[in-house]
């Protein structure tokens, strides 16, 4: 052992290092976030959980034109069309099976109307798959619910496309 | 025949061929609106340009320019292509971009044409034009934004359906397509504008927004909507038969289909038997197979069984019922359940021999008690293009619109064997003369009808002119199979068993025995049933069926039976085995060879052509005909009783009832 070392060790030169440095990231800005109640910026190009939009006087987007359930490479998506009594066409089901999802955003880029879009949700954890199955009346509600950062993102990312 | 040079490709074309005909010999692919083989050229989309040389410097319509020696014609050049782009940009200014809300989208004409041929972007930034929608009965629906002015639609009508009803009204860019007065279109042809269309203009009014076109499984089969055996095919998806559209076969249907062979399929999801029945106390209750089965196998009828064959079933099925009866020790077989009752020893004697492509080359023509546009609507088309080459028309029976030029000759019977001079006259001269027997003369009048082949010299070398038309797809296969009884129905009614195999038209309270019902939907044979049995509609099931000209064909499964219904003629050899008369077949492939041993004709696909004999039979023939068999074209079979659609068609354009309000 050299005489440097020995001085090391008595005076418990690796201790107090060591302590210095927690030490000193206890002053630090925390690098973690309070998750559920701060989050991390996110891309508004980010694709997480779907919905379906409504014009602003409360109309359904969707036409049942059906190009993101032909377009989905994971076939998750089930429509089903039929004439409204006003004699528009619009869909009578709308479901998407966000088990068989693959988040890839292609249906949003298939849709004419704006009307199937990958939010910014992510955390939609369920207990059981059944909640994950998707209906016409879950996607509308998630419409509804993220409208206004739906439309922020999409007025966001307007210039690139 | 004319040597023409396509892009530098020599060929010869036929005389008379056009200068698009010519292109499409060599391989070449024309883009095209306007232009379809079966109507009449109009020359007024543009969308055919090429270059022709000799010729003005200019590119020239194909499809309405004759084909001339020594011509060359180029189909790629600069010229042709830029001449394409701008023809598909006029065409697109007033053409709305809906395509997804737009029932064409993926099967449209014009969206191929512009991916395949447009520039991509338009430079059009003034007001399209908007047309109000015309309302066009219950088969069509109409989009008239959407219209390209292509005149399809109006050339069908008048020259195919024989109705001139579609008309087009203004000019120019205000021209629009409209029906006379905005009525319904009367004619059973409708729904073929709904194909011709090709834009989104006229689309199917019960198929919209369903399904697009890349979802649908598809599947070949045969129709049974009558006896001329349309090829179509069916779309489904799932479970469910979506829409009925026709195939191309010249022999048959042309690439033309009626309107219930396209719209009935709505029925075969509605009253559907999916579950077998037993009465109990004058109720139906659901039971299981083995309980319907056993209360079959109680019935003590002492080799005293009879079938009767619906309109509706295949060839499968009625052999596996004669080879169960066989089994049991009777042949009592009938399919005419309308108490038919004419003599079947000769089955030419009852055949379409002229076949259905021959009548258009017939020049005379008579027709004895039958209304072919509600008989047989494909083989009036036929006797419309006949007349068009010259044949004249006299027709017996009581007076009704055709949709061409008939001489009448009265309700009454007995004038066939004492024909007006102008008629004799007139076969005299026809190389080529036809007779056709309908179902309202074929109980009268059918040995006078026979007569006429000596008179009027109907058969000679190559040439057989003695016709009768068969309203049920089941019918020449169930004369083959041997459903036929001398003494027509009324042999079966005392029957200890029968089996009814769909058969919904016959008079059930007149069968004394215990009732066997075999079929799909719950129509008049379940309702009078004592056991109901649910099997399989023409759509569940590969059946082979015989057309009325004896051509047999074979359809093929699209979707599966609904609930506990299965196909017949397992029903059948499992019923066999609790019977103890198991029949000797396993498999529809061993059911067929079995079937081709009983009856050879039926071993292989194709026109089956009957040695001619006519049986001696009365001459004379005497009553007055006081209407014909079919009451309501729309309403004939259970399939169609079943369909909100066909239920639709028949209040509007047979009993006159008004929808148009209700339409938007």
């Amino acid at each position: 052992m050299g005489i440097a070392q020995t001085i090391k060790a008595f005076t418990l030169y690796e201790f107090v290092k060591a302590h210095a440095l927690t030490l000193k990231y206890f002053f630090k800005p925390k690098a973690t976030i309070n998750y559920p109640y701060e989050k991390n910026p996110l891309s508004p190009r980010f694709r997480g959980e779907h919905a379906l939009r409504r014009y602003p006087n409360g109309e359904e987007r969707c036409i049942a034109c059906k190009l993101c359930e032909a377009v989905c490479p994971a076939q998750a998506i089930t429509i089903e069309a039929e004439p409204r009594d006003d004699g528009s066409r619009r869909t009578t089901r709308y479901d998407i099976d966000m088990t068989k999802c693959i988040y890839c955003g292609l249906c949003q880029e298939a849709c004419p109307v704006d009307a199937i879009v990958e939010g910014p949700n992510l955390d939609f954890a369920t207990e059981t798959r059944e909640e994950l199955i998707y209906d016409k009346a879950k996607l509308l509600d998630n419409g509804d619910r993220w409208e206004r950062a739906i439309a922020a993102n999409l007025a966001a990312d307007a210039p690139y496309r | 025949m004319p040597k023409v040079k396509v892009d530098g490709v020599e060929i010869e074309v036929p005389q008379g061929a056009t200068v698009l005909q010519a292109c499409e010999l060599a391989g070449k692919e024309i883009p095209r609106f306007c232009y379809h083989e079966r109507l009449s050229i109009a020359g007024n989309c543009r969308m055919c340009l090429v270059e022709v040389k000799p010729g003005p410097p200019k590119p020239q319509a194909s499809c309405a320019l004759p084909a001339a020696e020594n011509q060359e014609i180029f189909t790629n050049t600069p010229m042709v292509k830029h001449a394409r782009e701008g023809i598909m940009e006029f065409l697109l200014i007033n053409h709305p971009l809906d395509c997804p809300i737009c029932d064409q989208g993926g099967e449209c004409d014009l969206q191929d044409q512009s991916i395949a041929y447009g520039r991509g972007h338009s430079r059009f930034d003034e007001n399209k034009r908007a047309v109000t929608e015309k309302y066009m009965g219950p088969i069509v629906k109409t989009v008239m934004t959407r219209c390209i002015q292509c005149t399809r639609c109006i050339r069908f009508a008048e020259e195919v359906a024989g109705v001139e009803e579609i008309g087009a009204i203004y000019r120019g860019e205000n021209m629009q397509i409209t029906s006379y007065l905005e009525e319904a279109v009367s004619s059973e042809l409708s729904g073929n504008v709904v194909d011709l269309c090709p834009v989104g203009a006229l689309t199917s009014k019960p198929y919209a927004f369903e399904a697009r076109p890349w979802e649908l499984r598809k599947t070949l089969t045969i129709d049974v909507m009558d006896a001329v055996g349309t090829n179509i095919r069916l779309d489904s998806r799932g479970r469910q038969v979506l829409r009925a559209v026709p195939r191309v076969n010249d022999d048959v249907n042309e690439e033309w289909a009626s309107d219930k062979t396209r719209h009935a399929v709505d029925g075969l999801v509605r009253k559907r038997l999916d579950r077998p029945y037993v009465r109990r106390d004058g109720k139906l209750h659901a039971v299981t197979w083995d309980e319907a089965f056993a209360a079959i196998a109680a019935v003590e009828h002492g080799g005293s069984v009879a079938a009767v064959a619906g309109d509706l079933v295949d060839c499968e099925t009625m052999f596996a019922a004669k080879a169960l009866l066989k089994g049991l020790g009777s042949s009592l077989l009938e399919g005419r359940q309308t108490g038919m009752d004419y003599d079947t020893s000769s089955l030419a004697a009852v055949n379409f021999n002229t076949t259905i492509a021959g009548t258009e080359e017939a020049d005379a023509i008579l027709l004895v008690g039958t209304n072919l546009r509600w008989e047989a609507p494909l083989v009036n088309t036929r006797i419309r293009k006949a007349i068009k080459k010259g044949a004249k028309v006299f027709a017996i029976g009581p007076e009704t619109e055709l949709t061409y030029k008939v001489e009448w000759l009265g309700a009454d019977l007995s004038v066939l064997g004492n024909l007006p001079e102008r008629v004799t006259e007139a076969f005299g001269k026809a190389a080529k003369p036809m007779v056709i027997v309908g179902g309202a003369a074929l109980k009268g009048a059918h040995g006078a009808a026979l007569g006429l082949v000596e008179t009027l010299g109907l058969v000679k070398d190559g040439w057989n002119g003695f016709n009768v038309v068969h309203m049920a797809a089941s019918r020449m296969g169930g004369l083959m199979l041997g459903y036929a009884q001398p003494a027509g129905i009324s042999a079966l009614y005392d029957a200890k068993l029968t089996f009814f195999l769909g058969a919904d038209e016959c008079d059930h309270a007149r069968f004394t025995g215990f009732k066997v019902y075999v079929g799909h939907h719950g129509d008049r044979g379940a309702h009078h049933a004592d056991v109901i049995l649910p099997g399989a509609s023409y759509a569940e099931k590969s059946g082979t069926f015989v057309n009325l000209e004896g051509r047999v064909q074979r359809g093929e499964r699209a979707v599966f039976p609904p609930g506990d219904a299965r196909e017949d003629w397992t029903i059948f050899r499992a019923l066999s085995e609790r019977l103890g008369q198991t029949l000797p077949f396993d498999t529809i492939d061993e059911l067929r060879a079995a079937m081709a041993l009983d009856c050879p004709e039926l071993a292989t696909l194709g026109l089956k052509t009957f040695a001619w004999s006519a049986p001696a039979l009365g001459t004379v023939a005497e009553g007055v005909l006081e209407g014909y068999p079919i009451k309501d074209f729309y309403l004939t079979n259970a399939i169609c009783r079943a369909s909100p659609t066909m239920q639709r068609c028949s209040a509007e354009l047979v009993h006159g009832e008004s929808f148009a309000e209700a339409a938007e």
